[in-house]
C-alpha cells in the first residue's frame, strides 16, 4: 500500500513545506526538546486538560501535541472548501426534506426504512421550521487523505455536536508562542477568528423579532470530556456557559437564573446530545438538560445549535447516499470522494464484507470515538473471527470500507521523527452564510501504523497551516 | 447581572483561597511557637487550639487516634485531602470552583489558581512539608496574594468581580476572628496560668506578624505590644486590612455594589453587624471576655454567609 507523505515525494521535500523543513534542519535536538517541554508546562498552566474525575489525585490528561505542523497548499485548501461548503449545504436540505416534504425519499434516491425507522430520525421534528431553514450550524467533516495521488475523501459527516475546534485555536496560539520566526517566515492563514464566526453564526439565528439575542453555550457540566472546550467558546464570545439547571421554561420561553432574577435565553449552543436535552420528552432519567425545552423549540421560542434531529444526516447508514444528495438538492457533481461503503443490511455487501474482512474497516452504525469497530488489517484472527460473529448477529448494524491508506505527516516520536498517519476535522459553519476559518483540527496516530487517530485511543494533535 | 451559579463559584473560589492563606498564617504562629522554650504541656495545648479553632478536634482524633505528635497535626491541616478545611483541600476546592467558572475568570487569573494547584502538589511531593514548613507557608500566602493581585489588576469590575470580593472578605472577617481567639479560646478563665500566658510578648508579636501586622502596630502605638492593643488592631481598627471591622468595610461596600431588589434583608444584616463592631469599645470587649466576644461574632459572621447565600446564590427549587 503506497502511503501520502504530506511532506516530501520521493525524496524532495513538497513545495509547501520547503521554508519549514529548511527551518527544522537548523534547530538542535536540544532546542526541540526545550521547547516540548515548554509546551507541556504551558498546556498543563492553561488547564488543557481532559477526563478529569472529580478525585484530588490532580491526575489530568494532556492531549499530545506534536509540534511539526500540518501545511495544506492554498490551492488545495480552497478545493477542499468548497467541497465541504457544497456536502454541508446538500446535507442541511436533505434534513429539512426528511422532516417536511420527503422529496429524496419520493424520488426513490434513499429508501424510506432508511430514514424512518433509524433510530437518529426525530419524529418530534416533523413539520418544525427553524431559523433559515438550517440544521448543522458547526460541521465537523472528518476528512482523509488517501491513496497516491493524496485523494481527499470525507470519512464522518459529524453534525451533532462535533468537539476539537478548541484544539486548533489553543494549537495555534502554542505554535505562536514557541516559533514566532516560523509565522512571520510562513504566510500562515489565522484562525483565531473562529469564535466570531460562530458567534456571528449563532446570532442569525435568533428566533424572529429578537435584535439583541442572547446566546448562551450549554454544557454537560465540568466533568465532561470537552469541558474546557466549552468554557474556552463561551468565554471567547463573551456569553454565558450555562448548565441545564441555570435554565427553566416558563410559558414556553427559556430564562436562565441570574442573581438578579430571570433573564431570557434565545439562543443555545448546545454541546449536549439530543437525548439529553429535555427530560419530559426524551431520557427521563437526564439530569443535564431543561424540563420543556422541546415544547419551548417547536413553538420557535429558542433557537437551538445544533437542531434536533442532525443525527439523521450523519448516520453512518445514510454516508453511502450524501454523493445522491448532493446531485438530488443542488444539481452539482460531488467535489470531494466519499469511500465506497459496503452496506452490511444488503445480503450481497454482507457477503463481501464477511469474505473480506481481514482487508476492510468495519464500523457500528451508530457507533462514535473509534469504538466498535474493526481495523481488519491490523486484527488478530481471533478478533475478527469474534467480530464476524457479532456481524452475522446483527447485519444491518454496520458498514463496511476499505482500509484507507491514510497519508501521513512527519511526527516526533521517542526515536526522533517518523511519519504518522493523520486526518483532519474542518469546521464548517452555516447560519445565514456558509463560513469557514482556514484549517482545522489535525489528529495524528501517534503509535507506528496506527490508523485511530482518536485522542480516547492514543491520538494526539497538530497544528494545521494554510499556507499561500 | 449573572449567572447564580457562576456567582456562587466565584464566592466560594475567593473563600477558599482565602482560608488557605489563613491557615497557612494560623500554622506559622504555631511553628513560630514552637522555637520558644515551651514546656510539652504547653506544647500540646498549641496544637489542640489550632484544631480546636478550626472546628477540627473531632475529625483529628477519628484519624489519628489519640495523637499529639506536630508532625500529625501538620500533615492533617496541610497535606491530608480528607481534611476539608487543609491547605491542600482549600486550593482543590479554590481551583475547582475556578475550573467550573474559568470562562469567567481572566486568562491570567485562572492560570494563577491552576498552578497554584499543580505547584502545591508537587511541593509536597518534594517533601517540603517535612524540610520546611515555614517556607511552604510563605508560599502559600505568596500565591494568595498573587491570585489576589492578578484579580484586582487584570479583572472587569463586574459584578463577577465583586462576589470573589465578597467571598474574600466574609471568609477574612471569619479567619482573622479564629486567629485571634486561639490563645483566648485556650487560657482557663481566671487562673493564673491563664494571666501569664496571656501577657506573653512573644505569643503576640507572632499573631502581630502572621497577619503581617507587627510593623503596623509598632506605626499605630508606638509602644510595647500588649494584648489589650493586638485586640484593638485585629477587631477595631478599620486601617488595618486584616481587622474584623475592615474585613466587614469591604463586605458592606461589596454589598451596596450588588444591591437589587431582593438583597435589602441581607445588607441591613450585614450593616448592623459592622456598626456593632464600629462602635464597639475594647474595654467593653475585655470586659465581655475576648473570647466570649469572638465567639457571638462568629455566630453572626456564619450567619451573613448563610443569607448571602440565599439572597445572590441558591438556585429556586425546580
Amino acid at each position: 500500500m503506497q502511503i501520502y507523505d504530506e511532506m516530501r515525494h520521493e525524496e524532495t521535500v513538497r513545495a509547501h513545506y520547503a521554508r519549514f523543513s529548511r527551518w527544522l534542519s537548523t534547530q538542535s535536538p536540544e532546542t526541540i526538546t526545550r521547547k516540548r517541554a515548554e509546551a507541556d508546562l504551558l498546556f498543563r498552566r492553561v488547564g488543557i486538560t481532559f477526563a478529569v474525575n472529580g478525585d484530588l489525585s490532580g491526575t489530568e490528561r494532556l492531549i499530545p501535541f506534536d509540534m511539526i505542523p500540518r501545511i495544506i497548499p492554498g490551492d488545495e485548501w480552497r478545493k477542499l472548501e468548497a467541497g465541504l461548503r457544497q456536502r454541508v449545504r446538500a446535507l442541511n436540505m436533505f434534513i429539512r426534506d426528511v422532516y417536511h416534504d420527503h422529496d429524496i425519499v419520493r424520488a426513490g434516491k434513499i429508501p424510506a426504512e432508511q430514514v424512518y425507522t433509524n433510530a437518529q430520525y426525530r419524529p418530534e421534528m416533523q413539520g418544525v421550521s427553524v431559523p433559515l431553514d438550517v440544521y448543522a450550524h458547526v460541521a465537523g467533516v472528518d476528512v482523509v487523505r488517501a491513496g497516491d495521488a493524496g485523494e481527499f475523501y470525507v470519512l464522518e459527516d459529524n453534525l451533532r455536536v462535533p468537539s476539537g475546534v478548541s484544539y486548533m485555536l489553543e494549537n495555534r496560539k502554542m505554535m505562536m508562542r514557541l516559533f514566532p520566526e516560523l509565522f512571520v517566515q510562513n504566510r500562515i492563514a489565522p484562525v483565531a477568528h473562529y469564535p466570531d464566526l460562530l458567534l456571528e453564526t449563532l446570532r442569525s439565528i435568533a428566533p424572529a423579532g429578537v435584535d439583541d439575542p442572547n446566546v448562551v453555550v450549554l454544557t454537560p457540566g465540568m466533568y465532561n470530556s470537552a469541558y474546557f472546550e466549552h468554557s474556552f467558546l463561551a468565554q471567547q464570545m463573551g456569553v454565558e456557559l450555562v448548565e441545564g439547571k441555570d435554565l427553566f421554561v416558563d410559558e414556553n420561553y427559556v430564562f436562565m437564573r441570574t442573581t438578579q432574577g430571570p433573564k431570557r435565553v434565545d439562543v443555545i449552543y448546545r454541546r449536549l446530545d439530543d437525548d439529553f436535552m429535555d427530560p419530559l420528552a426524551f431520557r427521563t432519567d437526564s439530569a443535564l438538560g431543561v424540563p420543556g425545552l422541546l415544547t419551548s423549540y417547536r413553538a420557535g421560542r429558542v433557537a437551538l445549535a445544533n437542531a434536533m434531529g442532525t443525527g439523521i444526516a450523519d448516520d453512518k447508514s445514510i454516508y453511502p447516499f450524501v454523493p445522491d444528495m448532493i446531485e438530488f438538492y443542488l444539481g452539482e457533481t460531488p467535489i470531494l470522494n466519499n469511500v465506497p461503503t459496503f452496506q452490511c443490511r444488503k445480503p450481497d455487501d454482507l457477503a463481501y464484507t464477511l469474505a473480506h474482512l481481514p482487508e476492510l474497516v468495519v464500523k457500528e452504525v451508530h457507533g462514535a470515538g473509534g469504538y466498535g469497530m474493526l481495523v481488519g488489517p491490523a486484527s488478530t484472527k481471533a478478533e475478527i473471527e469474534a467480530f464476524r460473529e457479532r456481524l452475522i448477529a446483527r447485519p444491518d448494524g454496520y458498514i463496511a470500507q476499505p482500509t484507507l491508506a491514510l497519508s501521513a505527516c512527519p511526527t516526533f516520536v521517542e526515536s526522533g521523527i517518523a511519519p504518522r498517519h493523520i486526518d483532519l476535522r474542518p469546521f464548517v459553519l452555516s447560519g445565514k452564510e456558509v463560513t469557514m476559518a482556514a484549517g482545522g483540527l489535525t489528529r495524528v496516530a501517534l503509535k507506528e501504523g496506527s490508523l485511530v487517530v482518536n485522542s480516547s485511543q492514543g491520538g494526539g494533535t497538530k497544528d494545521t497551516w494554510m499556507v499561500d | 447581572m449573572m449567572l447564580s451559579r457562576t456567582a456562587d463559584h466565584l464566592f466560594w473560589m475567593a473563600r477558599y483561597m482565602e482560608r488557605a492563606e489563613n491557615t497557612a498564617r494560623m500554622l506559622d504562629i504555631n511553628l513560630k511557637g514552637m522555637l520558644l522554650p515551651q514546656t510539652p504541656d504547653q506544647a500540646a495545648r498549641a496544637q489542640r487550639s489550632v484544631l480546636r479553632i478550626s472546628e477540627l478536634e473531632s475529625r483529628f482524633e477519628e484519624r489519628f487516634p489519640g495523637s499529639d505528635s506536630r508532625e500529625d497535626m501538620l500533615h492533617f491541616m496541610v497535606a491530608d485531602t480528607g481534611n476539608p478545611s487543609s491547605i491542600i483541600s482549600c486550593l482543590h476546592a479554590a481551583r475547582e470552583n475556578a475550573r467550573a467558572v474559568r470562562g469567567t475568570l481572566t486568562t491570567e487569573a485562572w492560570e494563577t489558581i491552576n498552578f497554584t494547584w499543580l505547584e502545591f502538589g508537587e511541593k509536597l511531593a518534594a517533601d517540603e512539608l517535612e524540610k520546611s514548613p515555614d517556607m511552604l507557608f510563605e508560599w502559600v500566602k505568596y500565591r494568595s496574594n498573587l491570585c489576589r493581585g492578578v484579580m484586582v489588576g487584570t479583572a472587569l469590575q463586574d459584578d463577577a468581580f465583586w462576589f470573589i470580593q465578597l467571598g474574600m472578605y466574609l471568609e477574612r472577617a471569619d479567619n482573622t476572628a479564629r486567629i485571634l481567639d486561639v490563645r483566648f479560646a485556650d487560657a482557663e478563665p481566671n487562673s493564673r496560668e491563664a494571666a501569664r500566658q496571656l501577657e506573653d510578648f512573644y505569643y503576640w508579636t507572632s499573631i502581630l506578624s502572621s497577619v503581617s501586622a507587627l510593623e503596623i502596630y509598632r506605626k499605630v502605638y508606638r509602644d510595647v505590644v500588649t494584648p489589650s492593643r493586638v485586640v484593638e488592631l485585629l477587631i477595631l481598627n478599620s486601617q488595618m486590612p486584616r481587622s474584623l471591622l475592615a474585613s466587614l468595610d469591604g463586605v458592606c461596600a461589596t454589598l451596596d455594589k450588588l444591591r437589587t431588589s431582593g438583597s435589602n434583608e441581607c445588607e441591613r444584616f450585614a450593616g448592623k453587624l459592622r456598626a456593632d463592631v464600629l462602635y464597639m469599645d475594647i474595654r467593653q470587649i475585655l470586659e465581655t471576655g475576648v473570647h466570649a466576644y469572638l465567639t457571638q461574632f462568629l455566630k453572626r459572621v456564619d450567619e451573613l454567609g448563610v443569607r448571602v447565600m440565599r439572597t445572590f446564590l441558591m438556585l429556586p427549587l425546580a
